[in-house]
């Protein structure tokens, strides 16, 4: 269905050019989890003000809306020149960063506040509470729904396509154009993705099995190929606050 | 089972001259409408094991919180070694304490909880050796030497590698002693230590507690119902009542012959 | 800063267009999106084995792989076998079916959530199937999950402008039209602030909303 000649100049860059916007993206959305997500459990009126402004903001955000304007509003309105990827990283970083925050937040208000108060007894200053105390016991409570969050991410990076940045959805068409045959690529490019996917998910299991070691509980077993690629937790799903969508 | 070397009597103690240690100026405690503490006045001499006993809802525990500075008082001052613990003098006037001045004299305290409140996500060990590596900066060595003389010390030098969720609560409670000990404090609060235990554990933890009444220097403030223990420990029991102290004196006393009415209900309700 | 007040100005006339079009995707999808789930949750609980797996393994499918390339798909292979559509009601199924695969989760989640009880009551009385369904579990069911479902409207929302990228003239695609014929970028930022100023208050809503019915 493809020539190897497109396989090995279009499709394989593409692919390696997916795993570089999901890699690239979910370590800045990783990073403004953490740091929007801690600042909204600030003291401080004025500090969680800010960060919830940019939590609200950025939730609002379509992703997609957010590139277009990174990748052309922004270089007239600011004059500042993005390279076609890292428009589409920034845009998806910082979405999908201001998600991430809510899960980073809700899980130290999860923390028992006994350990914030064994934290106080044992003089510890409020930042080594938060680095030894509160977000360790906080990132177990994390894994589940970042996981959710980084397929999100992971099927957002299609989005990159439509900013000429040559993903495997921008090489599928190409291909498309070149060949007029779609059905073959569309269908190996959703076969890709849920692999990718699925690769994900067993990958941040293992980070998850290996957290609760750490605190010392082991989990039962999930088996099963489709016993959920994400994790299904009903309370997620009422509350609405599991996809972090 | 001897206690650490590092605590016991023959060290000569600054801190421990019999003199007052810790001191509460009118301190009022309000939960809304709710008066818990009203404008209480009372010390504790240095050294001194001190047990407060009283119905529920007397305010015993609250006043462990306030000197934890895990509550703050509305009015009225605590002086911890005649260093106020709630405010600081800024050019010659009283003010709010700020976070570090709490620190200071914070350093001095130690706590152990009803609930234990090991941190699950660190080992026995590191649960005993973080806060004095992090918060006192003693060299990683020496403060895990320690650790294991303490764990030595409650029992369980066989369980420096586990975690709290593998440890029965009476375990948990005696890492959660040697973890308060190991910070070297003058005052050693414990918030009804025995009282989330099964009853075959309370014995082991007692044993623990009494055994560093009985060899240290360290001044205990209590809250417990265990009378027993509390006679055994306590130089001083103070009878607590509708947040103010209705009665106070030795154990010998307070036991044997305590003169308020309310006193004389509340020790047979639960002797 | 370069900002020009008449291109706004030129622009609004295709931007309140696209608002239209963005709303009636919305709008329609959310239809498909909660009819379809619905059916999703229901295939899910069934005892045929036959009916489960396929249902979950076409479910998990689609919720695992981008809509984008799923609008793709609709768009450029369907019609090689099947019927054309245009680009919005190929946008609408595309949106629809995507979040009927996160909506049967909600449901999954608040069918599950009904207690015990009242299937075992509902037996006792003998209802049919389909009473317990309609009269006894999905009125408890869905009551509970209503803010988790306005979620995904909210997220839907965000999601509607990748219809654009099969043609349809929604709100980023009146904008992108706009600016790629004249040149200038202020539509795309029109654009960004409208979808903020949308769904921010729709996010208040929805906190509202799931502070009254979830207790």
């Amino acid at each position: 269905m493809m020539s190897e000649k497109f396989f090995t100049e279009w499709f394989l860059p593409g692919i390696w050019i997916t795993v570089q916007v999901t890699v690239y993206s979910a370590a800045l959305a990783l990073a403004v989890s953490f740091l929007i997500g801690t600042l909204r459990t600030s003291p401080l009126w004025i500090v969680r003000f800010a960060s919830g402004t940019y939590f609200e903001i950025f939730r609002g955000t379509s992703a997609l809306v957010m590139m277009f304007w990174m990748a052309y509003a922004v270089p007239s309105l600011l004059g500042i020149q993005f390279v076609p990827m890292a428009a589409g990283v920034l845009a998806l970083g910082l979405t999908y960063g201001a998600y991430g925050s809510e899960i980073v937040r809700g899980a130290l208000a999860a923390v028992a506040p006994a350990q914030r108060e064994a934290g106080i007894a044992l003089n510890f200053t409020k930042a080594q509470r938060l680095r030894k105390i509160e977000l360790p016991q906080a990132w177990p409570e994390m894994i589940p729904p970042f996981n959710n969050l980084l397929i999100e991410l992971l099927k957002g990076t299609a989005l990159v396509s439509t900013i000429a940045v040559a993903d495997m959805t921008f090489a599928g068409n190409l291909l498309r154009l070149a060949k007029g045959d779609s059905a073959p690529i569309y269908t190996l490019l959703l076969v890709i993705y849920f692999v990718f996917a699925f690769l994900l998910t067993r990958g941040m299991r293992l980070l998850e099995r290996q957290a609760n070691r750490r605190m010392g509980k082991t989990p039962p077993e999930k088996t099963g190929f489709l016993s959920g690629l994400r994790s299904k937790s009903a309370t997620d799903a009422v509350t609405g606050t599991g996809g972090a969508k | 089972m001897s206690a650490d070397q590092n605590l016991t009597k023959d060290q000569s103690n600054p801190a421990v001259d019999g003199k007052e240690l810790i001191r509460f100026d009118k301190v009022t405690k309000r939960f809304g409408s709710n008066v818990v503490l009203d404008e209480l006045d009372f010390s504790v001499n240095s050294g001194k094991h001190v047990t407060l006993i009283g119905p529920s809802g007397s305010g015993k525990t609250t006043i462990l919180r306030l000197l934890m500075t895990l509550l703050k008082p509305e009015e009225g001052t605590i002086r911890v070694g005649g260093k106020y613990l709630t405010h600081e003098e800024r050019n010659g006037k009283l003010v709010k304490a700020g976070e570090k001045h709490i620190r200071e004299v914070r350093k001095n305290i130690g706590m152990v909880f009803q609930q234990f409140n090991l941190f699950p996500n660190m080992s026995a060990l590191r649960n005993i050796t973080e806060a004095p590596v992090s918060v006192l900066g003693l060299p990683k060595d020496e403060a895990e030497e320690r650790a294991r003389e303490l764990l030595d010390m409650v029992g369980l030098g066989d369980k420096t590698d586990a975690y709290p969720t593998q440890l029965s609560g009476g375990q948990q409670q005696r890492v959660a002693i040697a973890r308060a000990l190991a910070m070297r404090p003058q005052v050693l609060l414990l918030d009804e230590v025995t009282s989330a235990l099964d009853p075959e554990l309370v014995a082991g933890v007692l044993d623990v507690l009494r055994d560093i009444a009985h060899t240290t220097d360290i001044t205990m403030l209590c809250v417990t119902h265990e009378m027993g223990f509390a006679r055994d420990i306590s130089d001083q029991v103070l009878m607590f009542d509708s947040g103010r102290v209705i009665e106070s004196g030795t154990a010998e006393k307070m036991f044997n012959e305590p003169e308020h009415e309310r006193t004389r209900e509340f020790l047979s309700a639960v002797l | 800063m370069n900002w020009d007040w008449q291109v706004v100005d030129d622009f609004m006339p295709k931007f309140w267009d696209g608002v239209l079009v963005t709303l009636q995707a919305l709008g329609w999808g959310t239809l498909i999106a909660f009819s379809l789930g619905l059916v999703w949750a229901i295939a899910l609980r069934s005892d045929q084995k036959w009916i489960t797996w396929p249902v979950a393994a076409v479910t998990e499918f689609i919720r695992n792989t981008p809509l984008l390339v799923q609008l793709f798909f609709l768009f450029y292979v369907v019609p090689e076998w099947g019927p054309t559509m245009s680009p919005l009601t190929t946008g609408i199924i595309g949106l629809g079916l995507h979040y009927s695969t996160y909506t049967a989760e909600v449901y999954r989640a608040g069918i599950e959530g009904v207690p015990v009880g009242q299937w075992e009551a509902a037996t006792a009385l003998s209802l049919s199937k389909r009473r317990t369904w309609t009269a006894v579990i999905l009125p408890q069911a869905i009551r509970r999950v209503i803010p988790a479902l306005g979620n995904y409207v909210v997220a839907m929302l965000k999601d509607s402008p990748m219809i654009s990228a099969i043609g349809a003239l929604d709100m980023l695609g009146e904008g992108r039209a706009f600016s790629d014929t004249t040149f200038t970028t202020e539509a795309l930022t029109v654009v960004g602030v409208a979808f903020i100023v949308i769904a921010y208050p729709a996010s208040l809503l929805l906190r509202a909303l799931e502070r009254r019915l979830v207790r």
